[in-house]
Order: C-alpha cells, then structure tokens, then sequence
C-alpha cells in the first residue's frame, strides 16, 4: 500500500524564506556556474604561454584539440548519460570494439586476423550500426530490467573489451579501408575533419540539450523521473533513446580515433573511461543526474587537455604525466567543490 | 449542494495489492466549491483512492466521474490533467532546473526548428504566477524555493492546466504554522474564484480551520461523510480509530518533586545568526517543551545539547559532564536519547531492519569486541517492539516498510535504547498518525516518570501539553517560560511574537 512506504527525503523545513533582494544574484549564479571553468583556462593559457611560446600558437592549439577530439565525444556521450541518471562504462570499449569489428569483416585475409567478408565501403555503416547496437543492449539491461547501470556497463565493458581481444588475437587490424581513415586524416578548411566533428557535435548537444523538449526531458528525468513522468514525458523511451545514442557516439569516436592512427589494435580506448568521467564532473556534471550542461562538460575535457599540453610542454617527463593527471584531477574535483559550495555524493 | 453534478465523484471502489486491500467498496463525493477533507489514519487507504483519483492506478472496480462524465483513459494524461491536479506529498518539482521550466515541462514554447522559446516559456511563466498572485521569481533553479513556495509553484501549475479540482496531499507536514496560515489564506482565495479542494491531512486542527465537509475513512472503507461544523471533534477522532477516543486527556502525571537534580544545564549558549543567550534548566523526571516558530532556533538549540551542531559560546551539562561541543558520540556517553527532527533524513536507514536501527546507538551492548552478538540484537529488539507496539511480522522487516508511525517508532526506540538520563526531541509526532502519536506521547511521559529528564522541541500543541512547562523562542531568544495549564492562545501568541493583553 502506497500509505505504508515511506515517501522521499524532505528537505529541511525550517530553512526560513531568504530575502527576494537575493534572487537576481542567485540567477545570475546558476548561469555562471556553466562558465566556471573559463577562468582556469585562461590562468593555463596564461601560464602555458609562459612555459613555451609555441603554446598559444595556432598548430599547437589545433593538435590539442585533435587529440582530444575523440574523446570529447565520449564525453559528450557520457553527458548525456549522466544527466538521466545512469552510467555507461561501456564507452570506452565500444569505442574499441565497434572500429574493431568494422576491421575484422573489411580487412583482406592474410594480413592479420581480417576476414575480408565485405567491401570496404561497409566499414563505416558497420561500426556505427554496432555501436547502436551495444547502446541498446545495455538499454534493454538498465531500462527493461530495471538493473543497476554500474553493473550492467561495467559487465558490457569487460565483455565488449573481451570480444575485440578475441576477433584480433590480441592483436592490431592494419591495413583499414580508406573510408574508415577518412575522418582520422582529411582536413577541412585547413583544420582536420575529427576536430570539426567534435566541435559540431557540441554545438549539436548544447542546442538539443537546452532547446529541445528532448533535452529538457532529459534534464527532467534525471533530477525527478516521478515528476517527468506525471508531466507525460515518455521516460522510458527517452532513456532508450539516450543509451543507444551514446553507443553510437562512441562508435563513432572509436571511428576518428582508428582513422587518425590507421589501425585499431585491441586496446583502443582502454582507460579513456576515467578521463572522461573526470571530465565531465570537472565540467559539472553531476553523478546524481539533471544537472550539468554540455558547454560545461566541452569545457572540462578541454581543461584537461590543455594542462596536458602544458606538461609536455614544460619537459615533463611522459612517465609522470599519469600521476600528474590523476593528481589535476583531483585538485580539479577539491576546487570545484570550494567554488560550487555542493557536496558531491 | 443544488442539482450540479459532483466535481468529483468515485463510487464503489476496490482496489487490492497482493494480499492487502487497500480500497473495500470505498466512495467519496466532492461538490463545487467544497474544501473537503478526507482523512483516517495511516494505511486507511488514503493515498491509494488519491492516486486512483488522479488516474495514476486503475481501480480493479469502481467508477471515477468528474462533473458527471467518466474519467478519461489511464495512459491519456493530458485529459486527467485537465480535470483534477494532485499536489503530492513527495514534490513533483524537479530542483535543478528554472520554475519556468518546472511550469511548462514537458509543453514548452517552441519557435521554428522546434527550438523551445525561453523568453516566452519565462513570459508565460510570469503571467501565470502572477495571475494566480504566486510572488517567485521564474527565472531561479526550483531548489532555491521554500517548501511552500514549490507547493504554491505546483498549485499554480495544476491550474494552469485547466483543472479547478485539486487534491492536497498533507500539504502541511513540512510547513511551520505562519507558512501554513499563508497555504489557507491562498486555498481560501482560490476557493472564492471557483476551485474546488480535496484535503488529506493528519491534523485534524486544520480540517476544522478550513474545511466544510469531512470524510473519513477506516480499514479500507468509507466510514463517514458530514459537515465539518456538526461533527464534534470527539466523534470524528472515534471515526477515524473506531472507538470513542479520549482527546482531553494529558496533565494526569503529577510534576517530578521540586527538589530534583539537574539533569541539563544550559547556559548561555549562543550561536550566531540561530540562537543567542539560551539558558535553562531540566530536572531529573521533567519535561521541558521548547516551543517557537520555525526559524526560532529551537530545533537548533535542542541539536546543539545532543552534539549535532556546536554553539559559538555557552554550555550544556548533561548530569555533571560537560561533552565536547559538537561531538554526538560524546553526548551519547554522557547518556542522552535523541529523536531527530526528520525521520526520514536522520532518524533510521530504511533498508536496514528494525533490529539494526533500533540498536544503533548501542553497539557496546550487542556483544565485546566490536563482535555483535545476533541474539542479543534480536532480544534487545523484540523488547523494543514489544514495549512501544510497533506492528511488524518480526525484528528483521527493513524499517522501509512500516507505516510513518511505526517509523517513528522505532527511532523512539533507538533513542530509549541506551536508557537515556536525558530524552531529547525534535518534533517528535511529525506526520504521524494519531494513534501513534498518542502512543508516542505517553510513551515519553512515561520515560520521564522513570525518573529520565525530556526536552521536548516541537511547535505541535499537542506534543506541548505533556510538557511540565514550555519555553518559547521567538527569533532565537527565549522570551517566555510557560507552565503547565496554558491555553493554546496564549501559547501560539508567545510563539508568534504576538501579546495577547497589548
């Protein structure tokens, strides 16, 4: 009986009514905190230009944006994932699995584990269609059968990891159809085509997210999917849609990725999943849903990338960057917390 | 009520959950321009009749009918929200986004392209809080609203769909008195201008300040409909439990001996911005009621004596010790029980079971060694159900599934379980049926007359009456020391800062 269970968490009640002068600066609050993250940029800017010169010049701002690219749109993917309130850990090996098994059927036999069962010209709709694919295997596990999101992506992540060991030995698919470098290599407009990509992805998302009633449902479900519900807002098909979408984004990315190193070799992506889940508390995304926007998330990976960069820049050795990574972070997540003044659960 | 037909009419309801029946042959008829209450205590099948009311269940049978036409199809939401709208005990608002969005969700304006418009989704907004004279801003996130704010926000909302029946769901559970004069003021306006209201409450004050017509409802059944002004309050608390309740009980117990001990000192303690210069004193076997409106400081004092929140300046004695300011753990040695303000939030961990919450706070008892002694757990919590009738199957049922009361229950239990010398409480009867706030009363009565010296925080005048005398806060000072024997407008006067002989 509905009278017998206990109803949600009530917030504190005696919290007394503030002050309306307030009201325009917390407005003006809420809209900041999207831009939260501008300011760190422009201090790494300010200080990457200092370590090296070279920092702010075109090339090298274009090369930071390239190699993050394909993870950007992991991130993107995520987003979107997390404010609804679930969790893909999958991404990263999709990324992998979905070029990889492009690779498999395309590859001509003989040069590695390619079984060269179709033209080339099918590498490009295969990966994509197998992302698709693993986006909605994981819906029909979180969403049909109600289990938990963690769990379900971090079994797929294992699985799909598996999977893409099996078809290629453990080994790396060279020799990939033009059409699946295409992405990775062309330039447009002297800037290369993966870096577009990622760019109009964003800008994609920023407008869905905050100026569709698509985005807004998600927006919707993710901070009181009773509520959504009750406001007709078809949550399951929503979250469908959501879950699938990602998979194919991380195809797609998987995609870029093979393309720009002309091959997929049988770890690709492994680990990307931690950057990106930084990334996108960075940018302030909450892991308790409805919150967050995709500028934000833009912002956090580019954050990190560009601390990256200045590393490199300042001789950092590479084996350090790791720990230096972690450790931005985390300082990253602690300023975050000062500035938002949230506890993050 | 003239030949109109009903706003609202369900008749011959019966609705079933496994082996439960929630709903037997129930029915309710609601006319224009009612404010009808509804009320009956918990598992009285409230709730489920609200939620098939609201076409959120179907019922296995029975009919709904507004103005005399048949409820519209389960899955077509959008013709339910045309004739009734529900404001629900758990808040439909979501908090991280605007109270424009919140307002329009899910039919915002959209332009060409299908981008939404949010100059005129806020535009919009602003017209229809100001039309029903809602005074928020529209463009802040809903989390910066109060709770009476949101309600007023999803009032707003409910009747801009065009419902003008609207079911509230204890709209009042989380409110402080002035914010729920404020509610009535606003249902009665809206009353005037034509909309007809469905009142589910547990305090049966209210039912008597603004509804005209009561039903009631006991064990799945319809036990009475009548007028509100020809039902005496005795016979509609009998209703409600099935037998002739005694409401004017309370002062039986005779006041502990003057000569006391001190069992809580305070002095002077003072918190910033909360509280400032609180002293008192409670004896050995006394009860102390710290009475204020919300924002008084009360419920901060009463956590600052258990170590929930540490004060600027200032003291608290627990019998002869003086606990480190902040530290729960450190008031719990000196021997105090707590029942905290919100169940739900502080009081219990709902999946864990009856016997895990109801000892939490005495692990040392459970067994040595930090070793936990299942029988011992076992037998300490069939005492405690047993002692504060808590209905249950058994000790290992997850405290998620009782009823409120039984809730409450169990965290009385907790807090009785180390047999405190000091009681601490923070409205204790908060959403809780009136059997068991009866029970839960007396239950602390009796703990003060085993010689347990209780603070009782709480703006709940009936929680107060046990008191053997109640301080007031007012903006958080104490400004007045009440004794037993008082009037409830000579109380509620202190609280509001009001004197009744200026």
């Amino acid at each position: 009986m509905p009278d017998t269970v206990a109803t949600g968490t009530p917030k504190d009640s005696t919290e007394p009514s503030k002050p309306a002068v307030s009201a325009e600066r917390r407005i003006a609050f809420a809209r900041l905190r999207d831009l939260a993250l501008i300011p760190p940029i422009i201090v790494i800017a300010i200080v990457g230009q200092l370590v090296n010169s070279v920092f702010l010049q075109t090339d090298n701002i274009i090369n930071v944006l390239q190699t993050m690219s394909e993870i950007a749109v992991l991130v993107l993917a995520e987003t979107m994932v997390l404010i609804v309130k679930k969790m893909d850990l999958s991404l990263e090996s999709t990324m992998g699995l979905a070029p990889g098994v492009a690779a498999w059927l395309t590859v001509p036999t003989g040069t590695g584990h390619g079984l060269g069962l179709l033209p080339g010209g099918w590498a490009v709709p295969v990966t994509l269609a197998v992302g698709l694919a693993i986006g909605a295997v994981n819906a029909l596990f979180i969403i049909n059968f109600g289990l938990n999101g963690f769990i379900v992506t971090l079994g797929m992540l294992i699985v799909l990891r598996g999977i893409l060991t099996g078809i290629s030995g453990g080994q790396t698919f060279f020799h990939l159809p033009g059409s699946m470098l295409y992405l990775g290599t062309t330039e447009w407009l002297g800037m290369p085509a993966s870096v577009w990509v990622c760019l109009i992805l964003f800008a994609i998302g920023i407008v869905v997210l905050g100026f569709t009633s698509f985005g807004r449902s998600l927006y919707a479900i993710g901070g009181n999917v009773d509520a959504a519900k009750a406001a007709g807002i078809r949550t399951d098909r929503v979250l469908w849609t959501v879950m699938t979408v990602a998979g194919g984004l991380a195809a797609l990315s998987g995609l870029m990725l093979s393309g720009r190193l002309a091959s997929v070799a049988s770890a690709q992506g492994n680990g990307y999943i931690f950057t990106v889940f930084a990334a996108a508390v960075i940018g302030g995304i909450s892991l308790n849903g409805g919150k967050g926007s995709m500028f934000g998330a833009f912002t956090g990976i580019l954050l990190l990338y560009l601390i990256q960069n200045v590393l490199t820049l300042g001789g950092v050795p590479a084996q350090w960057i790791g720990a230096l990574n972690g450790g931005i972070i985390l300082i990253a997540l602690a300023l975050s917390r000062v500035t938002g003044g949230k506890i993050q659960e | 009520m003239g030949t109109a037909p009903p706003v609202a009419e369900a008749s011959g309801i019966v609705k079933q959950f496994d082996s439960t029946v929630a709903l037997d042959d129930a029915h309710i008829t609601i006319h224009q321009g009612q404010t009808h209450a509804l009320v009956g205590r918990n598992g009285a099948g409230k709730s489920t009749l609200v939620s098939i009311m609201t076409g959120l269940q179907a019922p296995d049978r029975g009919t709904v009918a507004f103005d005399g036409r048949p409820a519209p199809r389960l899955a077509d939401r959008d013709a339910w929200r045309t004739r009734v709208a529900c404001v629900y005990q758990k808040s439909t608002i979501i908090p991280e986004v605007t109270v424009a969005e919140n307002l329009f969700l899910h039919r915002l304006d959209r332009g060409p392209l299908g981008l939404v418009r949010w100059s005129e989704v806020r535009r919009k907004s602003r017209d229809l809080l100001e039309k029903w004279s809602v005074d928020v801003d529209v463009r802040l996130p809903a989390r910066e609203l109060t709770i009476e704010q949101r309600q007023f926000v999803e009032i707003a909302r409910a009747l801009s769909f065009g419902a003008r029946f609207i079911v509230l769901d204890e709209p009042t559970a989380q409110l402080d008195g002035a914010a729920i004069s404020r509610l009535f003021t606003r249902i009665e306006d809206l009353q005037q201008q034509g909309v007809t209201f469905l009142f589910i409450s547990h305090h049966l004050q209210e039912v008597y300040d603004i509804c005209d017509t009561v039903t009631v409802f006991r064990d799945a059944r319809h036990v009475l409909t009548a007028s509100v002004a020809d039902l005496p309050r005795s016979e509609l608390v009998a209703a409600m439990t099935g037998d002739a309740a005694d409401t004017g009980r309370r002062g039986s117990r005779r006041p502990p001996p003057s000569g006391a001990a001190g069992t809580l000192t305070v002095g002077s303690l003072t918190s910033a911005g909360t509280y400032q210069g609180v002293s008192f004193e409670v004896r050995a076997g006394e009860i102390v009621g710290l009475a204020g409106a919300a924002g008084s400081g009360r419920t901060e004092v009463a956590e600052t004596v258990v170590g929930l929140r540490a004060a600027d300046s200032g003291t608290v004695d627990i019998a002869g010790v003086r606990p480190r300011p902040g530290s729960v753990p450190g008031t719990l040695a000196a021997g105090v029980g707590f029942v905290p303000q919100d169940r739900h939030h502080q009081g219990y961990v709902p999946h864990m079971s009856i016997a895990d919450n109801g000892t939490l706070t005495v692990p040392r008892r459970l067994g040595s060694y930090g070793f936990i002694n299942g029988r011992v757990r076992e037998g300490l919590a069939r005492s405690a159900i047993e002692d504060l009738a808590i209905k249950t199957p058994g000790p290992d049922l997850p405290v998620a599934g009782l009823s409120g009361g039984n809730q409450q229950k169990v965290v009385m239990a907790r807090a009785l379980a180390n047999d405190p010398r000091l009681l601490v409480l923070i409205s204790p009867t908060a959403g809780v049926d009136v059997r068991s706030k009866e029970f839960l009363l007396h239950k602390v009565e009796e703990t003060a007359a085993g010689g347990t010296a209780v603070l009782l925080a709480s703006d709940e005048l009936d929680d107060l009456r046990i008191c053997d005398r109640v301080l007031v806060m007012v903006q958080g000072r104490v400004v007045a020391e009440v004794p037993r024997g008082w009037n409830d407008h000579e109380l509620v006067a202190a609280m509001e800062g009001v004197d009744l002989d200026a």
